[in-house]
């Protein structure tokens, strides 16, 4: 995914006519993956220290898994039920995250700081989404044993390695779509409420793949029959939507 | 400068629509299994296909703006997907009620297209609260615009997950819009098409208009206030 959107990226901001403050960079200027890892080490610093997004969505998914013991009232989940109260609740965890991805910038100035620094735009968008795909792994970790334990009627180990690859596909389509929304909400004043708004329509997609996918898989037998379509459609969204942020991102940072 | 056109299309939509909708009760053969309820389908389904035209069209609008910083097209993708949602309601409501009658539910999950616009209206309705919830007009713009590109590309790839989901569980034959149309339905139905067309480029057009003429009335109003001040 990083390949594609550094290459044809870099020509492109240089050439732009007519917008004082971009043209003029120095020759000298990091790269764009060079000012993502950059800004990627400063995010993951923060919230190492700070812990502030990892850990509620965490604890998040958690009580989720609890209320749905209670709304349902059913003790063991599988096939069908199983496959959507797991994605559902992955998918409402990812809301937290994607709403606290520009805290810092937006509540304590840093966006300034960043727009100052003489470098590609595109590299914020690609820092806060490789920051999201990391916490969103982090949390499946700790989701999936949790939901294992809790909830699961049939074992989880046979129907790891393919849910893992579901999970990496998804994890890119909501990195790439929640970097944007982020970034579009955080300069309105209802940013709190156009976040869910947003994002949730826009995961459809993925949901509905995932979950299709994942159901044979959570019934105990070992029956992927559609898999290679539904990961299919995973990688068109990721694809469309990696290109699509990385070229209308950095006009939400022109000013 | 967006008024121009707008009176022949005010008239060449009223024309349409009321040949259309006469072709629709005198002309169109009533369906066999359904009846008279069949022929919301000559307003349902165009509306349908206009709405989500629209909607792409607010995309390439927005695409337009980004590229040249011209905030016209702004405009355009605004009152594109503006009109676009008030048709929205009106295929939900539409839908609604055939699927009532023909079906005896209001609201069928299988139904992909149905479901799949629902989903589409859902996201189109946070444009609203985006757009107004930032003051400064060029942000305003800017940001209005990617999310009209972002979703822009949401529709097609929505219609596509949706279809998919659908297709494994009941496979579909022919769709409702197929070609097994007999002659005067189909002709009905592009009748139909054309009229909701150029219904949608005649409110556009208007609303464009007003929006201009409000805008240059606001600058007016500020070019003299200091004047009445002084």
């Amino acid at each position: 995914m990083t390949a594609g959107s550094g290459q044809d990226d870099e020509p492109r901001t240089t050439s732009r006519p007519a917008r004082p403050g971009t043209g003029d960079r120095p020759a000298s200027a990091p790269s764009t993956f060079a000012t993502a890892r950059a800004i990627l080490r400063k995010d993951l610093a923060i919230e190492l220290r700070t812990k502030e997004s990892v850990p509620a969505m965490t604890l998040f998914t958690v009580t989720v898994f609890v209320l749905f013991h209670f709304g349902l009232d059913r003790d063991t989940l599988e096939g069908d039920l199983a496959s959507g109260v797991l994605w559902v609740t992955l998918l409402l965890a990812a809301v937290i995250g994607v709403s606290r991805l520009f805290a810092t910038e937006r509540e304590q100035g840093g966006i300034d700081g960043l727009l100052l620094a003489p470098v590609d735009r595109t590299a914020l968008w690609l820092a806060k989404a490789a920051a999201l795909f990391l916490y969103l792994t982090a949390v499946e970790v700790v989701a999936l044993a949790a939901f294992a334990i809790l909830l699961l009627g049939p074992d989880l180990l046979p129907a790891l390695p393919v849910l893992a690859l579901l999970l990496l596909a998804v994890n890119i389509g909501v990195a790439a779509i929640g970097a944007l929304v982020s970034a579009l909400a955080a300069e309105t004043r209802a940013h709190e409420l156009i976040v869910p708004l947003m994002l949730l329509p826009l995961v459809v997609p993925l949901l509905i793949a995932a979950a299709s996918a994942t159901e044979p898989l959570l019934r105990g037998d070992q029956g992927a029959e559609d898999l290679v379509r539904w990961l299919g459609l995973l990688t068109l969204y990721d694809v469309v939507f990696v290109l699509i942020a990385a070229a209308v991102f950095d006009f939400l940072l022109d000013d | 400068m967006f008024s121009r056109g707008i009176k022949p299309f005010a008239i060449a939509a009223a024309a349409m629509t009321a040949i259309s909708l006469a072709l629709v009760f005198f002309y169109a053969p009533l369906d066999a299994d359904q009846g008279f309820i069949q022929k919301i389908f000559y307003v349902h389904v165009p509306l349908a296909i206009v709405a989500l035209l629209g909607f792409v069209a607010g995309g390439i609008f927005g695409v337009m703006h980004l590229r040249s910083g011209d905030r016209a097209w702004d405009a355009r993708s605004y009152v594109a997907i503006h009109i676009s949602i008030i048709f929205g309601c009106a295929v939900l409501v539409t839908g609604a009620i055939w699927a009532k009658a023909a079906w005896g539910h209001w609201w069928l999950w299988d139904e992909p297209v149905l479901v799949s616009f629902l989903v589409v209206f859902l996201l189109y309705c946070v444009y609203y609260p985006l757009r107004f919830s930032i003051e400064d007009p060029d942000r305003q713009a800017r940001y209005s615009s990617v999310f009209a590109i972002a979703a822009g590309a949401f529709v097609p790839i929505n219609f596509a997950a949706v279809r998919m989901a659908e297709a494994f569980t009941h496979p579909r034959v022919l769709s409702q819009t197929g070609g097994s149309m007999p002659g005067e339905m189909r002709l009905t139905f592009i009748a139909c098409i054309v009229a909701v067309t150029l219904l949608f480029v005649t409110l556009f057009k208007l609303e464009l208009t007003a929006k201009n003429a409000s805008a240059q009335l606001s600058r007016l109003r500020r070019a003299l206030e200091p004047e009445a001040a002084a």
